[in-house]
Parts: structure tokens; C-alpha cells; sequence
């Protein structure tokens, strides 16, 4: 089965959704696909133990009553099978799609690092413990230490806590100067200020980073070092992300430029392929609300609403410079390239310990010589891991992009030897 | 609040309420362990957003991720044992 569209939009986190609505008006067909299983995307997540949020109510309700959009959740990119077209799948189909344009918004993941006992049950990202617990993860009555980078971990604590759990300590690695320097030029921004302000916790820690995860087949405590002392902490979970680092892999096999980890765009949020926009932290990590404004511009662009889209340069300058501050005071300390041992796992779906990754190369000897990154995730995670700890690039992908059903796969391998039609 | 979803986790009957995800119904289920990896290790969901893999399980007799499939009636999900 084959479905043309006008345009796609890839990611349905604040930045596609904005930009479906203001691409919208144009009466173009549009597709908005997104491997959730709601729109919303990282912070508007749906589920059982998830707060509303006014903001994603908002562009649900118009792009519900936009007839010429259509939502596709809990649906993934397989395959490219031809120069403007994908291959998807959804737990019942699959089929391929053709689009005249396409706007990237496949948004960030958190940046998870090895640590000695970071595979035993109960370690999770920050973001990640967040999500789960959106998901209805109960943690009612449990001690949790959060740990790692960045403003994330302020907002999965708030979440950890409003579910019943009992926060023991926030250990971020940024130091305290660095911290005091950002929260001083927070009063550009008042909205960040009275989230920051809304979500401290006394058990904030700067310059602390975890050591090590111990636990028999369950985290049970966590070895933090606050500056010069290594301190002990009995534990139920452990929540630990280093911040966020763009998907910018879909758009690096398409072909798009990329440069410093993030999908490279002009002030129209063209990408350097033609035809294919790209918004959202794929683009560089910079919050929900850069990520909208550029959502839109990228949406009113491709339906050549240029002026609509010009008039948002001034707003998205405003969030950039938040982008910016965030970059810069949350750096990660090189002291973390420390953090796993030899005999760590960095590749948790080949288990394949980080000295054996290591004593490589480059990424290309390790997979040769370990099959780091040959699993499920396809690097995902020690990929990105290893450009941290390593310096190395992150890899691109292969088809499959995500592990695939044999139908769908059947249905590109078909279309590969040119077979007529394939079928689901 | 709509009635709560029945399924089974490992053959044991689960009532959760709608908009349970899969990754949690593991937690209410049992020790919320999805896998065990290569080297013998339980492991459980990390991420939480579809990128680790690691909470891939039986779902209806296909592999799903726990962490992106809500709960549904009559659900079977199975844990890699
Ligand atoms: C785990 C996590 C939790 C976060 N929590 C908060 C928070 O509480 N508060 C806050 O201010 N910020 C939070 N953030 C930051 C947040 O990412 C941004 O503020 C905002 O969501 C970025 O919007 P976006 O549209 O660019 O990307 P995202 O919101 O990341 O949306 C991208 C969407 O695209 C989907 N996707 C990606 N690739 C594909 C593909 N190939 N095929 C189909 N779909 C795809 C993703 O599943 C996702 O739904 C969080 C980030 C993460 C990673
Ligand atoms: S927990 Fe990582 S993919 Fe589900």
C-alpha cells in the first residue's frame, strides 16, 4: 500500500504539532506520524499518572478540527524506500508514504552515560524515570536519588515527589558558580524563573555526580561524589540522565547536513536537502517553547506562508538565547569521561564491557571487533555514549531504523528487487 | 474515570487503569523486569521513551516496546523469561 501526502511531519512533540497547525491553514494533505502512542511528544506526554497541560490541549484541538491533517501515532520509520518516500509501520500495518516536503520534528533523547551497576533494575534516565512514572509507574513510598545534568532533573524529581515518592538527593554535576551564573540571567526569561523557583528542592546538590549504582539484582543505594567526598546513599531508584542530545540520525541517513550534534537549518528552517525542513530540538536542545516557535516556522514555510514565518524570527531569537545559556552552564565536566570502568557494559543489548570499546579505534573497529552497537538500539544509547566518553561521531543508521516486523520487512525487500506492487 | 482494563502479565490477571502503560503494568505486576540480557542479568525498562529497547516484550505474540504500548483489554504480555 502506497499514501501520497503534500507534506510530513516526523514527531509529534511540541515542534510538529506547531507546525501541522500553522501549515494547516494551507488546505495541503498533511501526515503527522509520531512512534507514541499519543501526540505530545517528551513533555506533553500522555498516560495514566500524567498532568493536563493547557498548551498541548490546545494544538490537539486544532489539529482535530484540521481536516486536512491526519495524525498517525504509535507509528515508525522502517525503511527510505525511494527518494521521497518512507517506509511505516503501526502494530497492524505496514505501507509506504511519498511526500513532496517533509519537516523533521524527531525532537531529543537524554544522554545516558555507563556507571559501574547502571544495568541492575530500578536505574533509569531522569527524563526517563518522568516518563515512566507518566505511564503509571508506581512509586509511591520509595527513595529516589536523581542524578546527572541539567534542568530535567529538577522536573523529574517534581514528578517523582508528586507521584509519593520521597526525593534523597538531586546530584547534578554542574558546579555551583556555574549554576548561580545561570539562575542570575533567568529573569529574561520569567517563565523559567518561576518554573526554576517552583521546582527546587532543598536536596539540590551542584558539583555531585554518581559514581556507582550498587544493588543485588536491584539498585539498592548510590555512591555519589560531592566535590572531594564519596558519599553512600540507600536507594529504591535511581533516576540518572546527562542531559539531552538531538535525534538528528533520521535525518543524517536522508541526507540532511548535520554539525554539533544537531540537524543544521537556515532561518526558514530549511535543512541543506531541498524539500526537507527540520524543528524542534533535532535542530539543537532548547526547551518546549523554541521548539514551537520554530514548529511554526517551519510549517508556514513549507506551505510558502513566508511572511507568517518572518514574523516569528523575533521569538524564536528570544528562546535561542535561553538555548544558549542552558549550552553553556550545564556543560558536562570531562572529569565524567571517568564514570565507567573496563569492565562496565556500555553496549547493554550485545553486553559488551566499555574497555573492549575502548582500546578501538573508532566506532566502526569496535563494532568489527565487540558488536557495540549492533543491537536492538543500534547504538542509540553506547553511541552516543562513546561520542561523550570518546570523541567519536555518533553512527548512522541501517534499515531497519528500529527493529521491524518481517511483513513490513518483506514489503521493503520486495520493492528493493523492484517487485510490482508489494503487498502488507 | 472510565472502568479499569484487564490484562495478563505472564499469565497473571492485572486490573489497571486506562492510559497504564505496558512498562508499568510490569511494575504492578511483578518486579518490573522486561529482559534478560546475554550475560544472564535481569534488566528493566531505562529510558522510558523508546530508544534503549530494553523493555521489549511479548505482546499478543509480537515484540513490542513496554515503554510506548498502552494497556489494552485482553492483552497477553509475556517478559522474556
Ligand atoms: C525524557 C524527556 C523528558 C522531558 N521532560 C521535560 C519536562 O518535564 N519539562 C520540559 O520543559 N522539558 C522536558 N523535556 C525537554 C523536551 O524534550 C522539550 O522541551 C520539547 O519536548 C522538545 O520538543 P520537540 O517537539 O522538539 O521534541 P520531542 O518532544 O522530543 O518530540 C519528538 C517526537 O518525535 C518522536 N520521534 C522521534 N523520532 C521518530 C521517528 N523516527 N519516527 C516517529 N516518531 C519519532 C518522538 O517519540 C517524540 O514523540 C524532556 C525531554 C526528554 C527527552
Ligand atoms: S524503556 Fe527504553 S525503549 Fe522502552
Amino acid at each position: 500500500m502506497k499514501r501520497d501526502v503534500d507534506l510530513l511531519i516526523l514527531g509529534a512533540g511540541p515542534a510538529g504539532m506547531a507546525a501541522a497547525v500553522a501549515a494547516s491553514a494551507s488546505g495541503q494533505r498533511i501526515a503527522l506520524v509520531d512512534d507514541n502512542p499519543a501526540t505530545g511528544g517528551q513533555i506533553w506526554r500522555a498516560g495514566a499518572q500524567a498532568p493536563r497541560y493547557p498548551a498541548a490541549e490546545n494544538l490537539r484541538a486544532q489539529l482535530a478540527a484540521a481536516k486536512n491533517v491526519e495524525c498517525f501515532t504509535a507509528t515508525r520509520v522502517i525503511a527510505q524506500t525511494g527518494a521521497h518516500e518512507l517506509l511505516l509501520e503501526n502494530p497492524l500495518h505496514s505501507w509506504r508514504i511519498g511526500y513532496t516536503q517533509l519537516i523533521l520534528c524527531t525532537g531529543a533523547r537524554e544522554v545516558l552515560l555507563p556507571f559501574p551497576g547502571w544495568t541492575l533494575p530500578g536505574v533509569t534516565g531522569a527524563g526517563g524515570l518522568q516518563a515512566l512514572i507518566k505511564g503509571g509507574v508506581p512509586v509511591r513510598g520509595e527513595r529516589v536519588v536523581v542524578a546527572g545534568s541539567g534542568p530535567l532533573l529538577l522536573a523529574s524529581a517534581a514528578s517523582a515527589k508528586a507521584a509519593g515518592a520521597r526525593i534523597e538527593c538531586i546530584a547534578e554535576q554542574a558546579s555551583l558558580a556555574s549554576l548561580a551564573a545561570f539562575a542570575l540571567q533567568l529573569p529574561r526569561w520569567p517563565g523559567k524563573l518561576r518554573q526554576a523557583i517552583e521546582l527546587f528542592d532543598r536536596h539540590y546538590q551542584p558539583h555531585s555526580h554518581v559514581v556507582e549504582a550498587l544493588g543485588d539484582g536491584r539498585v539498592q543505594a548510590v555512591r555519589i561524589r560531592r566535590g572531594s567526598r564519596l558519599v553512600e546513599i540507600p536507594c529504591d531508584r535511581l533516576a540518572c540522565g546527562f542531559g539531552l542530545r538531538a535525534n538528528t540520525e533520521l535525518a543524517q541517513t536522508l541526507g540532511c547536513a548535520i554539525e554539533a550534534q544537531a540537524v543544521v537549518v537556515d532561518n526558514l528552517q530549511r535543512t541543506s536537502l531541498a524539500g526537507h525542513f527540520a524543528a524542534g530540538e533535532c535542530t539543537g536542545i532548547g526547551g518546549n517553547e523554541l521548539a514551537q516557535v520554530e514548529g511554526a516556522i517551519a510549517g508556514f514555510a513549507a506551505v510558502g506562508l513566508l511572511a507568517e514565518a518572518q514574523a516569528l524570527t523575533a521569538r524564536r531569537r528570544h528562546w535561542q538565547r535561553f538555548a544558549d545559556l542552558l549550552k553553556r552552564h550545564f556543560a558536562l565536566d570531562p572529569e565524567l569521561k571517568s564514570l565507567p570502568t573496563a569492565d562496565t557494559v556500555l553496549c547493554r543489548c550485545e553486553d559488551v564491557p566499555y574497555g573492549a570499546v575502548a582500546q578501538q579505534a573508532s566506532w566502526r573497529q569496535a563494532k568489527l571487533h565487540s558488536r557495540c552497537g549492533m543491537g536492538a538500539c543500534q547504538g542509540r544509547v553506547c553511541g552516543t555514549a562513546a561520542e561523550v566518553l570518546l570523541g567519536w561521531p555518533t553512527p548512522t543508521l541501517r534499515a531497519p531504523f528500529v527493529p521491524a516486523r518481517v511483513d513490513s520487512l518483506l514489503h521493503a525487500a520486495a520493492l528493493s528487487s523492484a517487485a510490482p506492487t508489494a503487498v502488507e | 474515570m472510565s472502568s479499569a482494563i484487564e490484562l495478563h502479565i505472564n499469565g497473571q490477571l492485572l486490573r489497571v487503569t486506562p492510559g497504564t502503560s505496558v512498562a508499568a503494568a510490569l511494575y504492578l505486576a511483578g518486579d518490573g523486569s522486561s529482559r534478560t540480557a546475554v550475560g544472564g542479568q535481569r534488566r528493566a525498562p531505562l529510558c522510558g521513551m523508546g530508544i534503549c529497547q530494553e523493555c521489549r516484550v511479548t505482546i499478543d505474540g509480537q515484540r513490542r516496546l513496554a515503554c510506548q504500548t498502552p494497556c489494552t483489554a485482553g492483552m497477553q504480555v509475556e517478559s522474556q523469561p
